[in-house]
């Protein structure tokens, strides 16, 4: 009996706007630590203040799924999501669950989180393929995204990037169909993060390139080869994340495989996104990819898991709606290093007392409004046809006024307009001016919204918005976080 | 069929306490102070007050919820008093309230204060706090300058003016507002500005400058009003009447609905056809002698001008910079400082734009007097562009 054929149907990545320079990282921290100058080279990905892992996930499986603007419908069809971190805001509140809710995805569908180790992106791959290999689930979304913390001035400051990816899985038009994984599960300690604890504390690095990665590495790949029949020399593009300047060649070689064929690691671009980091370049690699070609994908953490896929003639009409190569040249380099250690939570800035409202949320709410308040859905009258956020019993239309008349419509994936803003010094925020204003749609419908990747004085009554799902507030006393959507200029 | 209240009640006794940061007084002592001037002022007696309409906005800062705080602080005889809040239009609600009361003959004599105590905070500004349990979840992250800010970008687009001309005709306003101000002695601002020290000021929100807000302070103000013939019982002479008390509130059309376009405010607009036609006002430019318009911040006044139909829709600009609006212009606004200069303690400021009108109406105005007025009207508003209250309430000679 032949098992049926699965693979990758789409696929997607996100890369917050903001490139911190790694030399002003070194700048800052030479006087210190006089070693780090030599990482002055390149920049990082750094994450808005209001950016996490469950809201870049959000944006990478919306690079990757359908696009039209009803997102209810587009993406009903989804049935299983695995999202995989080890920067979860929630210790005990499912993310993959947030992301979920974000994207409009249907209530009745399997959620899980997967984490606890760097190669988390890829032990969910290999779970997503095997649920949809046992006809479990049709169309399996993978979302993989980190926001890790280093402490200043740290080598892994200058190492770590923020970003995501996602992947979505099926049997129907595969564009890289999944020929096998090999995993190997070896407790090998090159860093842990306690529980409790904000930072990592890791070992040699000489120890962990010679006894870690060295022989673990080969040792997964041997076993994929052996396990799936192909040829060390058949492989067309080799992936695996690692810090260690050309080790990925050296290991790619030892393989058998040749070093030309080892795919960039986005460490001068991007910086390393943690358990999302194999899926983005994996998503990079699918952008150029052609029919045929063999791609394998590691990860490394304690042991490695590993995965080989061929390139379908699908491939041509699959494209993510910006695509790692897209997302890289949405840039604009910050430099400085002050921002960074603040929208970081590594120094405490004096914050005022506006600060110090209260932000406890009411729970009830939340949930009552969930699709508003995460799918960003308002209503649209059936009536009138007059769409309108929120959804309200009576409609807004002064002409109209139909009661329990509308449909739920979603504004996420709508273009918005600014009416009128401003940007506020007064009003308490993490990176002030505080940027609000009225954006309107042009199917109908506005709200006051909060602005977010905004510089002063770029925006104006006219300009163009794509609404973006982001931390609203944080309650620092209850260690919660509200999430709601904000628009952001299209850029 | 309702006939309106033109000419029914008349103001027996107003009093407005000193405004500002009366770091030696809490709203308790404020109300008092107000009280005594107004029951002087009426030849009145607590006695003889039979309901009372309490305004306060932010109940954590000022006095609490209820009206007992108003009844214990002015040892009130048991009779009803209402606390009423519709944001900063609360003083117009309180005064409406008195009103209402008198016209509908529910008793003689009715007493509206607001108060508000805002320099307990610790800091400059309007509190801050979560407005209900849905709206912290989806609200913009704004403030109060913020969010009227929001005008000067619509009517920038709408009406095609430069951000320069628009930054200097509200740095007007402003500079007009300042020089009432410095003849006021219960103003919170008594300096004079330039337009240069408007125009350089640091910036609070986009495009808003430090001079272009007002002032946040402690203060009450109270209004004790009557049936006119009963006033002229008590021997009152030169009586002033209320020709309208209106109020307009949004319903979620700006908020929500495509057809308003934020250059201007839509509630204000009916708020003030409503009074004009209950007052009788067919061009209002010609008839209103006097106002005072919530000048929270310099361009909510300019477009202000607008929808009160004072100024043609896009002309605000260039009557600010005739000096229609200054106190020698044609129609003097904000002749007591305005909320800019007099100050805004939120529950208090209806009430003290009334007794502004009221001083002026009799010729008590001092120092700032204007010549013979005879229609003062007041437009005070609450809550933000696209979502607010606004009360507009004209009052004037017995007869006027």
């Amino acid at each position: 009996m032949t098992q049926p054929s699965v693979g990758i149907t789409g696929f997607g990545a996100y890369l917050p706007r903001l490139r911190l320079q790694r030399k002003a990282m070194a700048n800052a921290n030479a006087w210190f630590n006089p070693g780090i100058a030599g990482q002055g080279k390149g920049e990082r990905t750094m994450a808005n203040w209001d950016e996490d892992a469950v809201t870049m996930a959000v944006e990478a499986a919306r690079d990757a799924l359908p696009g039209g603007a009803d997102p209810i419908h587009a993406r009903r069809h989804v049935d299983a999501v695995y999202f995989a971190s080890t920067t979860m805001p929630f210790a005990d509140r499912q993310n993959g669950g947030i992301v979920a809710a974000a994207l409009s995805l249907s209530e009745d569908i399997f959620t899980a989180d997967v984490t606890g180790s760097q190669r988390a992106g890829l032990s969910a791959l290999i779970a997503g393929l095997e649920k949809a290999k046992s006809g479990a689930a049709k169309h399996v979304l993978v979302a993989a995204s980190d926001k890790r913390k280093a402490r200043a001035g740290s080598t892994q400051e200058f190492q770590i990037g923020d970003g995501a990816a996602a992947v979505l899985l099926g049997g129907d038009r595969v564009a890289a169909r999944f020929l096998g994984s090999h995993s190997v599960s070896v407790d090998f300690i090159d860093h842990f993060r306690g529980e409790g604890e904000e930072f990592g504390y890791g070992w040699e690095e000489r120890w962990i390139r010679d006894e870690g990665y060295s022989k673990i590495v080969p040792r997964v790949v041997k076993g994929l080869l052996e396990k799936t029949g192909v040829a060390a020399g058949a492989i067309d593009h080799f992936i695996l994340p690692c810090q260690f300047a050309k080790l990925d060649q050296q290991l790619a070689a030892k393989c058998g495989i040749d070093a030309a064929k080892v795919r960039d690691n986005l460490a001068a671009t991007v910086g390393e996104c943690g358990t999302a980091h194999a899926l983005l370049m994996l998503a990079h690699v699918l952008e150029d990819a052609k029919a045929g070609q063999k791609i394998l994908v590691a990860a490394f953490g304690q042991g490695c898991d590993a995965l080989l896929f061929e390139v379908a003639d699908a491939i041509g009409d699959v494209r993510p709606h910006r695509g790692v190569k897209g997302w890289l040249a949405r840039r604009k380099e910050e430099t400085n290093y002050m921002k960074w250690l603040a929208f970081n939570g590594l120094i405490e800035m004096e914050k005022g007392m506006r600060a110090e409202k209260d932000n406890k949320t009411a729970l009830t709410v939340t949930y009552r409004k969930r699709d508003m308040l995460f799918g960003l859905i308002g209503g649209k009258c059936d009536k009138c046809g007059t769409a309108q956020f929120p959804r309200t019993r009576i409609c807004v239309n002064p002409n109209c006024r139909a009661v329990d008349e509308q449909k739920p419509f979603s504004f996420a994936e709508l273009q918005g307009k600014i009416l009128s803003w401003s940007a506020d010094y007064l009003t308490y925020s993490q990176d002030p001016p505080s940027h609000y204003g009225m954006v309107t749609f042009e199917e109908g419908g506005r709200f006051l919204s909060d602005i977010t990747d905004v510089d002063i004085g770029t925006i104006d009554t006219g300009s163009k918005m794509r609404m973006v799902f982001r931390i609203k507030d944080f309650d620092e006393r209850r260690g919660f976080r509200r999430y709601f959507w904000k628009a952001a200029p299209i850029q | 069929m309702a006939t309106g209240i033109k000419d029914k009640v008349a103001i027996l006794g107003m009093g407005c306490s000193k405004f500002g940061e009366r770091w030696d007084m809490g709203a308790e002592e404020l109300m008092v102070e107000a009280y005594i001037e107004a029951l002087k002022d009426g030849g009145v007696e607590t006695s003889q007050i039979q309901a009372a309409w309490l305004s306060t906005h932010i109940d954590e800062q000022s006095v609490g919820k209820g009206g007992t705080p108003l009844s214990v602080a002015l040892r009130l005889p048991n009779i009803p008093v209402t606390r009423v809040e519709n944001f900063c239009a609360s003083g117009s609600e309180a005064f409406r309230g008195a009103v209402y009361a008198v016209a509908a003959g529910a008793c003689d004599i009715a007493l509206a204060l607001g108060v508000e105590k805002l320099k307990d905070t610790g800091y400059g500004g309007l509190p801050t706090g979560q407005p209900g349990t849905l709206l912290p979840q989806w609200g913009a992250n704004g403030s109060a300058p913020g969010n009227f800010a929001q005008l000067a970008s619509a009517y920038r687009a709408k009406h095609g003016v430069s951000k320069q001309d628009l930054k200097r005709a509200i740095a007007h306003v402003s500079v007009k507002s300042h020089d009432n101000g410095a003849k006021n002695a219960k103003a919170h601002l008594q300096k004079a500005i330039t337009e240069e020290m408007a125009l350089n000021a640091p910036m609070i929100a986009e495009p808003l400058g430090l001079f272009d807000c007002c002032g946040v302070s402690d203060g009450a103000a109270c209004a004790i009003v009557t049936t006119p013939e009963i006033a002229r019982a008590m021997g009152k002479k030169d009586i002033i009447t209320v020709k309208s008390v209106q109020l307009a509130l949004s319903n979620g059309l700006e908020s929500m609905h495509n057809s308003w376009d934020g250059s201007y405010f839509h509630t204000a607009r009916i708020a003030a056809k409503r009074a004009y036609d209950e007052a009788g006002i067919k061009r209002p430019r010609d008839e209103v002698s006097m106002m005072e318009v919530h000048d929270c911040f310099s361009i909510t006044e300019l477009v202000t001008m607008e929808d009160l139909f004072i100024s043609d829709e896009g002309r605000a600009v260039n009557d600010v910079m005739d000096g229609f609006y200054d106190a020698g212009g044609k129609v003097p606004c904000q002749i007591d400082g305005g909320l800019k200069c007099f100050g805004h303690p939120i529950g208090a400021s209806g009430l003290r734009m009334l007794y502004e009108m009221y001083l002026q109406l009799q010729g008590r105005a001092g120092a700032r007097q204007l010549k013979n007025p005879k229609i003062g009207l007041t437009h005070n508003l609450g809550g933000s562009p696209s979502m607010n209250v606004c009360s507009v309430a004209i009052i004037g000679a017995q007869g006027a």
